[in-house]
């Protein structure tokens, strides 16, 4: 049983999809959604202490091997990457019932399962399996999912935010599929691992260089990078709360590892940074998209869309690391991904259950909230820290990193950079906390009506509360207790870098 | 040492948090208890170091030695008496987050490493806040946040250059830090920001008199005063400290003089004190420091004291711009009389505490040769006996008599105003007992003849100049604008140069200061352009944009590779 873990990994949420449709019941398919989320997180932790135990696994799906059918190759980099994907998967789904499928009639909720499902194991495939051409396949499941599940916003602009990231997501995805031939063309191969083997022959051909140049575009397209990011704010505050909370935890993280694995495992160091300074490409976007996505936070009106410029400023810190390719600054890059991933989750969700109450996602909406709903009020402030970077919470840990990597690379202006990107996150969090705690609350018709909204099923606060308090007690463990997150964050470093800890 | 020490921290730390769940009788109780309780902890501690793992580092959590365990005493004594102070007060945040403060300044000056300092550091900014921001109007809490930014902003400074000094694989210990690195510079810098360094000091006369009533006391004791100490243990001795100190003792007497607001006067009047111990901590090891950490110890109960008395003389009027005030001595006398007694120790009147500590910082810049230094520091004497001796007590208690029949202080206030008022008197004339405390052994004689006629002059010149101007009439008491009355004052008592230099400081720095604030302003405008919701980068593209810039950045790309291959 244990070692086809791998394969189970991907197997169980892409079978519970079929099975959530057959049962055609909002309720068993819920419960069979959850036994599939949580069972993947199970099997991502296993995973995870595998890999750190006794180094990478591989496993021949059917029992084909490698060169002829399709490898799982479970890398520490790819386990803490399922790790952080099950979790907030697993975390997210546990949220009031209530506030979904504001569009779907309750007869056909099922249906909403039966897509997470699908977009989660397109997630976790991506980073499991070892071949280039299966993660193309996983990222359009995961992305078909995805369009689906943000058109069933309550807005009617939904629609418009699916519609046009289909567009981009599609030129993405285009993109890398050119890449990808590209590649098989000059190799005959479509696995990472003898990819990294026989590139270094080719390495010097025009046609590797276009490869290259498809395949990291099109991940840029899906990692968000500026300035290709501006599908990102409207499909994060346009779809349900919950595919919110879920995406901005988990979407652009997996690309990130796409990124990553190009880079490292495919091209190499030697390639992208020393010959070709790709670098120097790819550093000015990311201190612009820290930059201008926290500016432009700070200007935002809408909470949720306030978020997802925050998070556009985030992918930057991300992408950053890659360009400091030393074992610390790589490190704080993977490390965010669970950092920020379980902060921005947290966050997406708090912001939920004032949307629910208030029924307006405008900053001037929450006015006065923290101190009628004291808990949410906490959990937004303690993610607002985590989102500046404050000791003590999750997001500290990995800018911590980030700074020494710049500083071990001489790059002090770099440090600066992040120190100005981490002032400007304090603005735009204290634009949010100000108006909780310090706002009047406004008693206008529409909290009213949030009131005669607000009691839903019952038990609906506690479930409202539940994955929330889950996210926060996370993210401040992790800033204090880091050996799950940084120590295995350094050995993936290690790992993809190719250097002994 | 054991390692099982109680941490000084704790008690004020986490017993103040607890009293947020306690009902206001037992809180009452438990902020004076604390206080005490934490005095008691620290009387039983040795000198030594509790050193903890952390975060794979080794931290010193707990060094205990001379200079740390003054400043852990003074903290103790401050936070009982703003804690008697606010004892009227019925707002948990106050009582909470203020002695939730006391015990960060206590946490931070007995820190043993920079990375526990800068921990302690942004909790004193993220804690003291709330004293300002319990006033709950629009003006404190956009001063409060004034504040706090530029207090993380100190925080990260610290930081920043805790990891310089980490990356390039210097020690993190926190003792003499040589300043031939730049991380030094940068912890420079963020003390020199708590500090209240000129061009960095707005922030300290923008939020104090903001704040409540007993915030300002709070306040005024512990953050500035950390910082002092933070340099005396980092940068004794750097000669820089000298003139910055001297020009911190200078400019705020100009602004003193002009300002209304009688407690912005005593924030002008804290920079101007302060400036005398950046002065002592330049002068170095020694006399230097020795001067420096006995004038904080004075400074914060004196200081305290005054602010203590025009926090009454608000809470009781609801008033506290000096042209409104006046006459109040007939139903205020307590108060009157212990500012008289607060005063007179800022004005460092022979037999009161000021006089003992600040003539060793005056002494040991005159030994050493400085004479502008010493010249300047006299000046600026003179200067805080016009603006803090005589500007605070008089408008608001005699002058032109407003009409205004408050009643008294509540009890609680006259109390610790009175245990302030005892200790002035004390340490001023029994010196030897602080002395004893401080960080170097000296045999420093205050009382001596030159210290003496020295002071009297000073004090004696000032205040004639002032009585004849008032017997002569020259000085109109009855001019309805006491801004005006002040500012041609100035220009009559303090000599002629002031007048002259006065005016060009206030305007030059005025211009300069707005001039500075004008390049943000043009970016804020410029940011908000683009990055508003209207603007291009704040707002979504239409597909066909980002499926353009896609394509530009696979030409920019490719284009680019191909030039480095």
């Amino acid at each position: 049983m244990s070692e086809h873990l791998p394969a189970l990994q991907v197997v169980v949420p892409l079978l519970a999809a079929p099975v959530c449709f057959a049962l055609r019941n909002a309720a068993f398919a819920r419960a069979v959604c959850l036994a599939a989320t949580w069972s993947s997180l199970a099997i991502a932790w296993t995973l995870l202490r595998q890999v750190l135990q006794s180094g990478p696994i591989s496993y021949a799906l059917g029992g084909w091997p490698a060169p002829l059918g399709i490898e799982y190759r479970v890398t520490v980099v790819g386990a803490f990457l399922l790790v952080v994907v099950s979790a907030v998967a697993s975390i997210v789904l546990l949220y009031d019932r209530g506030s979904e499928q504001q569009r779907l009639p309750a007869s056909r909720h099922y249906l909403y399962y039966a897509t997470f499902l699908l977009c989660l194991a397109g997630l976790l495939g991506i980073p499991i399996t070892g071949d280039l051409f299966n993660i193309f396949v996983f990222v359009e499941i995961s992305s078909l999912a995805t369009y689906a599940l943000i058109a069933l916003g309550r807005s009617r602009r939904a629609l418009l935010a699916a519609y046009s990231y289909l567009i981009v997501g599609t030129i993405g995805a285009t993109f890398f599929l050119i890449g990808i031939g590209m590649l098989y063309q000059m190799t005959g191969t479509l696995n990472i691992e003898d990819l990294r083997q026989r590139l270094p022959d080719v390495l010097d051909t025009r046609t590797v260089l276009i490869g290259f140049s498809f395949l990291v575009v099109g991940t840029a397209i899906k990692l968000a990078v500026f300035p290709l990011h501006q599908w990102l704010p409207n499909a994060y505050s346009y779809a349900p709360a919950k595919v919110s909370a879920f995406l901005a935890g988990t979407a652009t993280k997996v690309s990130y590892y796409v990124m990553l694995r190009l880079i490292f495992s495919i091209f190499g160091v030697g390639f992208v940074f020393a010959t070709h300074r790709f670098d120097l490409v790819l550093m000015p976007l990311s201190l612009a998209a820290m930059l201008v996505g926290a500016i432009a936070a700070c200007y935002q009106d809408d909470l949720r869309r306030l978020l997802a410029y925050s998070s556009i400023s985030q992918v930057g810190y991300m992408t950053l690391a890659i360009c400091l390719a030393n074992v610390q600054g790589l490190a704080g890059g993977i490390v965010h991904t669970m950092n920020h991933g379980f902060t921005k989750s947290a966050l997406f969700l708090v912001i939920a259950t004032f949307v629910q109450r208030t029924g307006s996602s405008s900053v001037g909406s929450v006015a006065g909230l923290g101190r009628v709903m004291p808990l949410q009020g906490i959990a937004f402030l303690v993610g607002g820290l985590s989102l500046i970077g404050v000791p003590g919470t999750a997001g500290f840990v990995s800018k911590w990193l980030l700074v020494l990597g710049a500083l071990e690379k001489g790059q002090v202006w770099v440090a600066v950079a992040m120190l100005l990107s981490s002032l400007l996150a304090v603005v735009y969090v204290w634009r949010v906390v100000e108006k909780l705690y310090f706002g009047e609350p406004v008693a206008s018709a529409s909290s009213e009506d949030g009131e005669s909204e607000a009691p839903g099923p019952s038990g609906s606060a506690l479930w409202r509360a539940t994955p929330t308090a889950l996210l926060i007690g996370l993210v401040i463990l992790l800033g204090i207790w880091t050996e799950p997150s940084a120590e295995v964050a350094l050995a993936a470093a290690s790992e993809l870098l190719g250097v002994a800890r | 040492m054991s390692g099982l020490e109680l941490h000084p921290a704790l008690p004020l730390l986490v017993g103040g948090l607890l009293l947020a769940v306690v009902p206001l009788s037992v809180r009452r109780v438990g902020i004076v208890l604390l206080p005490v309780l934490g005095f008691a902890n620290l009387l039983q501690l040795e000198h030594g170091e509790v050193m903890a793992q952390l975060l794979g580092y080794e931290l010193a959590v707990l060094r205990v030695d001379k200079l740390s365990l003054l400043f852990g005493y003074l903290f103790h004594l401050a936070a009982l008496l703003a804690a008697i102070y606010s004892l009227h007060v019925k707002d948990a945040v106050q009582h909470v987050s203020g002695l939730a403060y006391a015990g960060s300044a206590v946490g931070a000056v007995f820190a043993g490493d920079l990375l526990v300092l800068f921990f302690f550091w942004e909790l004193l900014a993220l804690t003291s806040v709330f004293q300002v921001w319990a006033r709950r109007d629009r003006a404190s809490t956009s001063a409060g946040t004034r504040y706090l930014i530029v207090h993380v902003a100190s925080g990260l400074l610290l930081l920043g250059g805790v990891a310089q000094r980490l990356q390039s694989g210097e020690s993190l210990r926190f003792d003499a830090l040589s300043v031939e690195t730049p991380g030094s510079w940068l912890i420079l810098a963020a003390f020199g920001i708590k500090c209240a360094f000129p061009f960095v000091h707005t922030w300290l006369v923008d939020a104090y008199p903001a704040a409540t009533p007993t915030g300002t006391v709070f306040l005024a004791s512990f953050t500035t005063k950390t910082a002092v100490y933070a340099l005396a243990r980092g940068f004794a001795g750097l000669e820089l400290l000298i003139w910055i100190g001297t020009a911190m003792a200078m400019f705020p007497i100009f602004y003193a003089v002009i300002e209304n607001d009688l407690r912005r006067v005593l924030g002008y009047s804290m920079i101007n004190q302060i400036g005398f111990m950046v002065v002592g901590v330049g002068l170095g090891e020694g006399l230097g420091v020795n001067g420096a950490v006995a004038h904080a110890f004075n400074d914060v109960i004196f200081k305290g004291l005054l602010f203590m008395s025009m926090g009454a003389v608000l809470l009781r009027t609801g008033r506290i711009n000096g042209s409104e005030l006046g006459g109040l001595y007939k139903s205020m006398p307590w108060t009157a009389g212990f500012c008289m007694v607060g005063a007179a120790s800022i004005s460092a009147f022979p037999f009161f505490s000021g006089f003992v500590s600040k003539s060793i910082i005056m002494y040991e810049a005159a030994h050493r040769g400085e004479v502008w230094v010493w010249l300047a520091l006299l000046f600026a004497s003179a200067g805080v006996f016009h603006h803090a001796g005589i500007k605070i007590p008089f408008f608001a208690f005699y002058a032109h008599d407003s009409g205004l029949r408050p009643p008294e202080a509540p009890l609680n206030m006259r109390v610790a105003m009175g245990i302030s008022a005892v200790l002035c008197i004390l340490i001023g004339c029994l010196p030897g007992v602080l002395y004893d405390l401080l960080p170097y052994s000296m045999t420093y004689e205050p009382y001596d003849v030159t210290h003496f006629l020295t002071q009297l002059q000073v004090l004696f010149f000032s205040a004639l100049a002032f009585t004849v101007l008032m017997l002569s009439k020259v000085y109109p008491p009855e001019l309805p604008s006491v801004n005006l009355d002040v500012d041609w004052f100035v220009r009559r008592a303090i000599p002629r140069t002031a007048a002259t230099v006065g005016r060009p400081v206030v305007l030059v720095s005025s211009a300069v200061g707005s001039w500075v604030a004008g390049i943000p302003r043009a970016i804020l405008t410029l940011a908000g352009w683009l990055h508003s919701p209207k603007g291009r980068l704040g707002d979504p593209w239409p597909t066909g944009i980002t499926a353009f810039w896609a394509a530009l950045l696979l030409f920019v790309v490719l284009v680019y590779s191909y030039w480095f291959a």
